[in-house]
């Protein structure tokens, strides 16, 4: 007879696992894929293999030869860094640029806390901000998109995004109505995919199926992305109402840039979001604030990354602070 | 309308592979081991020596402390020695040895089937009776019934609930016992009710059990007082805070006990062995049993007399399977894994479950991703992420703080965690720690 095994309860599991987990967010990501694939041709698929690729390589090489562990590559969250550093770069980025960013996402920004897990920083907005202040010409020269054997809007190869165009018309002086002709169409174009920007931008549709795959699947919850939206919405509604020459409306807010992206991607990163759901929805609520504070007012045209870089370093104190609803909790009169 | 509780909670497969197996009796076993101590509390003081001879029912330890409880020999015979074995709920025990000779029972037990429906005893001498007979919670918990039943001053009970749950999946020992002797438990549940002075009783059945909800409700309609109520499959609904929750949606306060909100949960199995203590005389000296598992050949359900080595009810349920991982005393979320088939069964024994060595393996250890999935299925609402964590910086101070003597340790986190985290593993440690502290600070 073999031997009895021997160990604490429960002796059953579910078919949870980490790796289910991470292939459904891989699985999201998807139609952003392929509509950034429509848009921007052979470079999409370019930059996200690029990107995919060597976030492996450099997961695969520090685990190997500097932290001499396990290799747990295959779990796939190197997969969704890969695709997210893609996501937020120009279709147009140089390879070398695109390792840089996986060199600083994947080591720095990951394997420098002890890995999958452990990080305080969402690993592709760290890599991607990297590069956004190393390589700011690279990183903001955005290529038109193109739809596949369809015309550019305009002639040029390379463009501002909505966003750009807001910020450098309002510094000069001009106002909200004056710029707004200069972006065409942008509620339509930018649900569906005209607008310039990363690849990861250009269809808000396209991420919130996405999104809404990911709830049903319960590896997001809402509260996250309705208190960031939510939030961001009100505050630039507010500051429209106050001045709507200087302040443009807050739909345009929504659409354009990172916005959905950052709100369905990067914010509710398991990882580096709050576990409470009072927790989250401070953390997506001063996420939304953030992004519309350094918008506005501060020196780059989009702040959806830096918010949730800040909100992130939050998570602790929101972790100690927002406990689940206790059984039995005695009130204290 | 059915009802469950709120908070956590998960679903594991069911597996009741042995629910439409009708109870069988086990033959005797050649040696009987009695551990002295089946129950929660101070073990009982044996009263008999090496080579007497004993009789089915006759008491053969005592129970001296407050919390404490009778035994009884279960078989009859020559009492071998009085030695340590290990039982089937892992402990090593000082047991009553007994090489079986025959089945001679004491004076006085009825040992008929036939219904006894009359109540004569009073108040004051069903508490004695129970007490005498050496019952005790045989949900699992093993706490002495008369000292549950015993209300404290300045406490009141208002209504008392049957367990008849069963929310451990592949068990299904008080399942068969509520259909085939579901009017024997009925009157022990009046009988309770009688020793609580209470006038309200419910039974909490989950729904995958209609025809037992079908069967005791229609029971129930001649008795006053007596109620059935269907819940919502989840575990841990047989947890006893959750328990009542659910039915009374009252919350016990943190570290309290059921009275606190007025209310005494006993199993459905006690409620019969409650029967037969105080209507047939009867102690406790036998019990129904589970056997079961994906590769047991004859699952099933027997009534087992207590001390009998679990290698015979795995005989009769087909002999060890091959591909035997883990057996298992007790269900799969909160079962002991059992390291001797030698061990006998006991006054807490539900089922032996037998698993594949597949099933059995626990998977890979991975970092925790934060996913809160087990902070959402904790019925307790604590964040296990966290106390195993805690735990393992030996931060004590801190794991009590995050509440981790609330852990009712029903394994919902690790059962959930897609980590593989051992988190329960590390979570009981820190109660023991704790438990330790809170103990030597009492002292002080
Ligand atoms: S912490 Fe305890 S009570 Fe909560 S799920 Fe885990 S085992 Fe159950
Ligand atoms: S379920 Fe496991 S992985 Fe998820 S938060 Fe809890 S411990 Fe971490």
């Amino acid at each position: 007879m073999n031997l009895l095994k021997i160990s604490g309860s429960p002796h059953v599991h579910t078919d949870n696992s980490v790796k289910g987990i991470m292939y459904g967010v891989i699985y999201a990501m998807i139609p952003a894929l392929l509509v950034s694939i429509y848009f921007f041709g052979l470079d999409a698929i370019r930059v996200t293999v690029l990107s995919v690729v060597m976030c492996l390589l450099v997961e695969y090489l520090i685990q190997k030869y500097v932290l001499k562990t396990t290799v747990t590559i295959s779990d796939g969250s190197a997969i969704i860094t890969g695709i997210l550093l893609a996501f937020n770069v120009p279709s147009n980025l140089p390879w070398h640029i695109i390792l840089i960013g996986a060199i600083v996402a994947i080591g720095i920004g990951k394997m420098s806390f002890g890995g999958v897990g452990k990080n305080i920083f969402n690993p592709a907005l760290v890599g991607r901000v990297f590069l956004l202040i190393s390589f700011p010409v690279q990183m903001t020269s955005w290529p038109i998109p193109v739809p596949l054997g369809g015309k550019a809007l305009t002639d040029a190869i390379t463009g501002p995004t909505p966003l750009g165009i807001m910020k450098e018309g309002l510094s000069a002086g001009k106002t909200v109505s004056e710029i707004m002709p200069q972006i065409p169409d942008y509620v339509q174009n930018m649900l569906v995919g005209f607008q310039g920007g990363s690849l990861g931008e250009v269809s808000a549709l396209a991420l919130l199926l996405g999104a809404i795959y990911m709830l049903i699947r319960k590896i997001i919850t809402w509260h996250t992305p309705v208190a960031f939206i939510g939030s961001a919405f009100i505050f630039a509604s507010i500051l429209y109402l106050v001045d709507p020459a200087r302040f443009v409306d807050p739909f345009f807010h929504m659409l354009t840039g990172g916005m959905m992206l950052g709100v369905f991607f990067m914010a509710t990163d398991m990882v580096t979001s709050p576990m409470s759901a009072k927790g989250q929805l401070i953390f997506g609520a001063g996420a939304g604030i953030l992004t519309i504070l350094i918008r506005v007012f501060g020196a780059y045209p989009e702040g959806v990354s830096f918010a949730i870089l800040i909100m992130n370093a939050f998570v602790p104190l929101l972790d100690r602070g927002f406990k689940p609803k206790r059984f039995g909790e005695v009130v204290k009169a | 309308m059915l009802k469950t509780f709120k908070l956590g909670g998960v679903h594991p497969a069911e597996n009741k592979i042995s629910e439409d197996k009708k109870i069988e009796v086990l033959p005797l076993p050649k040696i009987a081991y009695i551990p002295i101590s089946q129950h929660l509390g101070a073990p009982a003081k044996p009263l008999v020596n090496k080579g007497d001879s004993i009789k089915v029912g006759q008491q053969i330890a005592k129970g001296e402390a407050f919390i404490s409880a009778n035994i009884h020999s279960s078989v009859s015979g020559k009492v071998q020695k009085i030695d340590a074995v290990i039982d089937a709920s892992g402990y090593k025990r000082t047991a009553v040895v007994v090489q079986v000779e025959g089945d001679e029972w004491e004076e006085g037990i009825d040992k008929t089937k036939d219904i006894k429906r009359d109540i004569t005893l009073s108040q004051k001498e069903i508490i004695a009776k129970i007490n005498e007979k050496g019952i005790v919670g045989l949900g699992g918990a093993t706490f002495p019934s008369h000292v549950k039943l015993m209300v404290p001053d300045g406490k009141k009970a208002d209504v008392l609930i049957i367990n008849g749950v069963e929310c451990e999946p592949y068990l299904t020992s008080d399942h068969r016992l509520m259909l085939e002797m579901g009017e024997e438990m009925m009157i022990g549940v009046e009988i309770l009710k009688r020793a609580l002075g209470v006038n309200r009783a419910v039974i909490g059945i989950e729904n995958n059990k209609p025809d037992a909800i079908e069967h005791l409700s229609k029971i129930a309609k001649n008795f006053s007082g007596i109620e059935v109520q269907g819940l919502k499959v989840k575990y841990p609904q047989g947890a006893e805070k959750q328990l009542i929750k659910a039915i009374i949606n009252r919350e016990v306060p943190s570290g309290k006990l059921p009275i606190e909100v007025g209310a005494v949960v006993n199993n459905s199995g006690t409620a019969y062995a409650v029967y037969e203590a105080v209507q047939k005389n009867k102690p406790l000296i036998e019990r129904v049993v589970t056997i079961t598992g994906k590769s047991v050949k004859n699952p099933g359900n027997f009534m087992v007399r207590i001390g009998t080595p679990v290698s015979e009810l795995i005989e009769a349920g087909g002999g060890l399977p091959d591909d035997t991982g883990k057996v298992i005393s007790g269900g799969p979320m909160m079962g002991k894994a059992l390291n001797s088939l030698e061990a006998p069964i006991v006054k807490g024994t539900s089922g032996i479950l037998i698993m594949q060595e597949e099933e059995a393996a626990r998977k890979q250890v991975l970092n925790c991703i934060r996913c809160s999935r087990c902070v959402s299925v904790c019925p307790m609402g604590l964040e296990p992420y966290l106390l195993e964590k805690v735990v393992m910086f030996e931060d004590f101070e801190r794991t009590e703080k995050e509440r981790v003597m609330d852990c009712i340790e029903c394994g919902s986190c690790q059962f959930t965690c897609p980590a593989n985290r051992p988190l329960l593993d590390y979570i009981r440690l820190g109660k023991n720690k704790v438990g330790q502290i809170m103990r030597a600070r009492a002292k002080k």
